[in-house]
This record gives C-alpha cells, structure tokens and sequence, in this order.
C-alpha cells in the first residue's frame, strides 16, 4: 500500500473517486453506477455483521465531511447495541433512524448538490450500508427544497433502488427490509444544522435542541438516530467495496481519504477538485489555473462561512482537520471561496453577517439580537460611517455572541466577523472615514466576461 | 406591486379539492409520524393555491390533528412558502456574499429596474416574481440565478435580463443543468413528493464540477488501487 497524498507540497495530484462517474453518460441512472461497479460495496456488507460495517468505517478513518470532522465509524458506534440474544434493533427498543443531511446551504459550499446530481446512487448505497450498520429500517433524505432537478434525481434513484431490490425489503435476500424516503425542506439555512434539521424533519418549525441527549440516544422521534452529511455517507460505498486499508492509504495521519474540494470566487477554473486531505490552497490554485489573471489572492474561507478567513500566508498549510484547527480555523466544507485584492473585506463580512441576521431561528437571544446589532453596526462601517468606538464595538458584540446559544450560528458570524478584524483592520477603521464601496469600486471585482467563456444556458 | 392577477384568489374559496386532500393524507402516510409529512403538504398546498392559503392551513391541521396556529408557525418559518401569490416562473438571484461581489448584487439590482419590482414582488401580468435568495450551493457556477429553482449558471446582467423577457414573452427556457423550466406550482408537487418523471432531462454535471475530473483524466492521476486485502 503506498502511502500518497501526504505530501503538502506541489506533487500532490487529485485523486476521483466520488467524482469517478460524474462524465459518464447518463451518469445518475443505476445502469451508469452499476455497471461502474455500484452496489458492490453493499453486497459486501450484507456479508458482515452490522458491528463489523461500524468496525471497518472506524478503521477507515472516515471523518464527517460536513464541517465538523468528527469521526463517522465512531458517530455510529454511539447508537446502542441490541441485547445479548437480539438481532434486531427494534428488539432493544426504540427503532433506529438514519437522517442524510442534504440541506447543503453553507456558504461557499457546492459540493454536495453536484454530487446527487450526477451519482445520486453513491448516496442511496451509503444510505442502505450505513442503515444496517446501525440497524436502522427506516432512512430519510433531507434535501434543501431550492434545488429541484437534485430532488428530481434522488427520487428516481430511490426509485431505481427499490425496483432492483438495493431498497424495500429482504434486501439481496439478506433478509434486511429498508425504506428510504426523499424529503424535500423548504428553505432554512438552520436546518442544516443537525437538531435544527430533526425538528424541521418532525413538521415543526426548525430550530436547534439543547443537547444533551444527543441524537444517537434520543434523535428522529426520540429515538436512536444517525444524521451524516450527504459525502460522508457516499464514501461508505467505496470503503466497504475497496478496504478501510485502501481509505486510509489516502490523506494524512490523523485525516484520512479523499475528498470534495470545492472552489470558487476570483479563480481561472472554479470547480471541483477531489483530491487527498492535506492538499494545499498553492497546490489547488496551482491546478485551477490560478488566481483571476492580473489579480492575486487577499483572503479566502477553508470551509464555508463559518471557518474564519485566511489569507496568502496560509497558503502552504495543509488543508486537513487538524492544520486548520491550528491556524485558527476550521476545514469545516472545505467550501474554498477566493477573494482577491479589489474585494472589501467590509463588504463581504458585513453581507455574511446579514446572511446570519437573515437566518437566525430566532431561538436564542444572543444569536437573535446580537446578529441584528451586528449589521446594524457593520452598515455604518460599510458606508464610511462609522464611529471610532465601532471596531472595538464589533468585537465586544462577538464576545457577547459566541458559544452563547445552542447551536453554532452564531458563533459562524462571530468568528467570520473577528478573523476579517484581526486579519484587516486598517479596513474596518477606514469604515469611519470612507465607503468600503470608494475603497474598493465593487464593479472590479465582478466578473463580466465568465459567462462568455463558460457558456451560458438560458 | 404584489401581483393579484393569477386568480389563485379566486381559487382558494371552498375547501381544497378532494383529490388533493387524498394526497395530502397519503403524504401523512409515507412517515412513521404523520406530523412529518407537515412540510411536503405546504408544497402540495403552493402548487395548487398558487401560495400558503387559509384553507391549505386549516386543511393540514385537520389531518395532522394540529391546531391552524401551529400550522401557521410552521408555514411562517421557512422562505419557500409565500403567503401571496409568486409569479408562474419566480427568479431569485443569489446575493449571499461570493455570488454578491461576483456580480450578483449587480444582477439584482438591473433586474429590479428592468421589471420595476422590489424584492419579492412579482409582474402585474403574475408571469415572473423577483427575489434574492441565499447561497444555494452552486459558487463554483456565481453567479447563480434559479428560476423556479433550477440553475442558471455563469450569469451577467445582460443575460438575466434576457432571460426574464423571455419568460414574460411566454417562451420556454432550459436550465443550465436541468430541463425545461416548469411552472412554480408544477416545481412545488414535485417538492411535496410527486415526480414529474423528468430526472432524464438535462446533464450529469457542468462543466465546473467536472473541471477536477478532466484534469485527472488529462494527466493519468487515478486514486490508488485497493488492494487485496480489500476483497
């Protein structure tokens, strides 16, 4: 097994695993994925016992790809075992759920709406893996509501499925029943958040839960429930059909196999790059061609909106769990969103803050009242009003924000607001002075002239 | 100037039709809990009063043995269900931050003029609504424009604009990655659990999501190869 990817230096190369099929024709039909070897992965692990799938993704080292990281293996471990002689979850209990979240809405993140698009089956077979694994007979995907054709697509794969006897019941004659329903949301960034997106789920208004109990004890209805991120649940396939071994010879020590790197903003050739973690933003811009032409890069997010902004000095740092952490920030999606040198840091902090303000649950009343005072402040210092009091203002306002809530919105704005201070300053003290809009003429960094080169369908 | 011409109004008097009612209890079927089924029955309700109307309301709180208020909470909650008539093809244009400074805040602003709405308004006609919208996952695309939820990539001020005239003139426009674009209420039963059978339509992927693969491709770099262990 050759150890790759690990170097952080210029060879890394991209590494298409999940994005294997995405060219082929017709690529979201069942015929595509199986005859590209789909659904091998789940005769395989009908073949183990449900512990034994939670042992081989634990040994994979597969961590969640929808911002935090933690370990999957583990996540599914935490879901209690039925009683000695019991085979079935139900047996133990409460019935056990497992909930896709497909509520992809971070900021900068474009990764997972692609990839139901083109291979929704990666998705459904991880589904049905991950269900046994945790005993699970009930699945539920949820995707956001704004992105039809993706929910279009994941109807007729579930569909697919059922017909071809990967879902419903006695699955492969493995005597394993699974029913997996595809539920649209209708628009909350919130609901990705995981308790947010139970109680949405529930037919309630979605909004955060105290925790404790976490959801692998009391979840969906109270009961035992799994909730992944859609790329982590389609990595499962490829796990189970090609070795936890094979995984984990991919990526770094600690942050193990490939992954959805997703760019955008003032680069040649936006898009999506799988390749190992620990690959570097160099590296990365290297193969998009690099930054816009005539421009060079000011600052970018490793992860959405919520990972707190770098900037050309981070360029080296590979781009894994723990070297983000590090440099004071997070991988969270790895959402790389790049700014170059014509961009306001006032204007794009203050448009993430109104992004926050527009969707806070109203839960709590830091998040509630903090993230209206924030944009009240920061307009002032867009539009070169502000006092000389504002900046210290913001940052108190951040103190009095973050880790004061149930969920981490609020701390997303906080964050996002304190590294663009810490990094950019001079900025934000211009804001008492001048428009963010004289200092940086907004009309320069649009991008007139990609539509051109992209084609347009309209 | 929130349009009242698409006579959904006129509509929405007397109880919903019973054909719509049935699907409403089959949707409160398909969950373990039928409370679950909340959310897909507000979009069945959009596609057939054309917004979140009193009558779909009560409706969904009589099956689901909920009170209207509770309803309403819901309903009230997330940005998709309108509680007055959006137009049959309704643009938003994403002003979240990345899609903003690459050109759609400009976008936004020559559409509002060009059709003479605020946000969330719709066309005295009820043919296009207009609002911006938060990220929606498709940054490798800014800017983004969705009409009826399905993408319009790469966009410039230009060709928005060009677009919404074309779907006053009545003419059919086709997704960036998707098919023909339907109506809003036709999007909506698809959202609510009811396929329109058109998940054929339209390509795999754009050329932005497969920009990774080609260059892997043009370069020979594959993943390794699992070993037999892995067998």
């Amino acid at each position: 097994m050759t150890d790759t990817g690990t170097d952080p230096g210029t060879g890394t190369t991209l590494m298409p695993v999940l994005t294997e099929t995405w060219d082929q024709d017709r690529s979201w039909t069942l015929q595509t994925y199986e005859g590209a070897g789909g659904y091998r992965g789940l005769r395989r692990a009908l073949q183990l016992q449900p512990d034994e799938v939670v042992e081989l993704v634990k040994d994979s080292g597969l961590r969640g790809r929808g911002g935090a990281g933690f370990p999957t293996g583990m996540k599914w471990g935490f879901i209690p075992k039925p009683a000695t002689g019991d085979t079935e979850g139900e047996a133990a209990g409460k019935p056990h759920y497992l909930v896709v979240n497909a509520d992809e809405s971070e900021p900068g993140t474009c990764k997972d709406i692609p990839l139901m698009m083109a291979a929704p089956h990666t998705l459904v077979e991880g589904v049905v893996i991950a269900s046994y694994a945790i005993r699970a007979r009930e699945a539920f995907i949820y995707v956001r509501g704004e992105v039809l054709h993706v929910v279009r697509r994941l109807q007729r794969a579930v569909q697919e499925a059922y017909d071809a006897g990967h879902v419903g019941t006695d699955i492969h004659g493995s005597g394993y029943d699974l029913d997996v329903i595809v539920h649209a949301g209708a628009g909350a960034y919130i609901c990705g958040e995981e308790t947010a997106l139970l109680d949405s789920l529930e037919g309630r208004r979605g909004q955060p839960r105290l925790r404790p109990p976490f959801p692998a004890i009391a979840g969906l209805y109270a009961s035992p429930t799994v909730i992944n991120n859609v790329e982590s649940i389609a990595s499962v396939p490829m796990i189970l059909d090609r070795g936890a071994d094979w995984f984990s010879s991919m990526g770094t020590e600690k942050s193990k196999g490939m992954t959805l790197y997703s760019l955008s903003g003032h680069v040649e050739q936006p898009g999506q790059y799988e390749a190992p973690l620990g690959i570097t933003l160099r590296r990365l811009l290297e193969l998009a061609g690099g930054v816009r032409t005539g421009h060079e890069l000011k600052f970018w997010t490793p992860g959405g909106s919520s990972t707190p902004i770098l900037t050309a000095e981070h360029l080296d740092l590979p781009l894994d769990y723990e070297t983000m952490m590090e440099a004071g920030s997070m991988l969270g999606t790895k959402a790389l969103q790049i700014f170059d040198e014509t961009t306001s840091v006032v204007r794009t902090t203050m448009r993430w803050v109104e992004f926050y303000n527009h969707e806070s649950c109203g839960k709590c009343t830091p998040c509630r009242e903090g993230a209206w005072w924030m944009v009240q402040v920061m307009r002032r210092i867009e539009a070169g009003k502000g006092t000389y009091e504002d900046v210290d203002t913001v940052l108190d306002m951040c103190d009095n924000i973050a880790g004061r809530s149930f969920c981490a919105l609020a701390d997303g704005l906080a964050l996002c607001v304190q590294s663009a201070v810490h990094y950019f300053r001079d900025e934000f003290v211009a804001g008492t002075r001048t428009p963010a809009w004289e200092l940086f003429p907004y009309e320069l960094s649009a991008l007139d002239g990609l539509a051109e080169r992209a084609g347009v369908a309209t | 100037m929130a349009a009242d011409a698409s006579g959904s109004h006129a509509l929405a008097h007397g109880p919903l039709p019973a054909e719509t009612l049935a699907e409403m209890r089959e949707l409160a079927g398909r969950y373990p809990q039928a409370r679950s089924a909340l959310l897909p029955m507000l979009h069945l309700v959009q596609s057939v009063d054309g917004c979140v109307t009193q009558r779909g309301i009560e409706a969904c709180a009589e099956i689901l043995e909920l009170s209207t208020a509770d309803v309403s909470g819901v309903a009230t909650f997330y940005t998709m269900y309108k509680r007055r008539p959006v137009g049959d093809y309704h643009v938003g244009v994403c002003t979240n931050t990345l899609c903003a400074v690459m050109g759609g805040d400009a976008i936004f602003e020559r559409l509002k003029n060009h059709l003479r709405l605020g946000n969330d308004e719709a066309t005295d006609d009820g043919r296009v609504s207009l609002e911006h919208v938060e990220c929606n996952a498709a940054c490798d695309y800014a800017p983004v424009v969705m009409v009826n939820w399905e993408f319009f990539d790469n966009q410039t001020q230009d060709s928005a604009v060009a677009l919404v005239d074309r779907l006053r003139a009545g003419e059919t426009v086709t997704a960036s990655r998707g098919p023909e674009v339907c109506t809003w209420r036709e999007a909506e039963r698809v959202l609510a659990g009811f396929p329109d059978n058109r998940a054929d339509d339209g390509p795999g992927a754009g050329d932005a999501s497969l920009v990774g693969l080609r260059l892997a491709r043009e370069n020979g770099w594959t993943a390794p190869q699992a070993g037999m262990d892995a067998q």
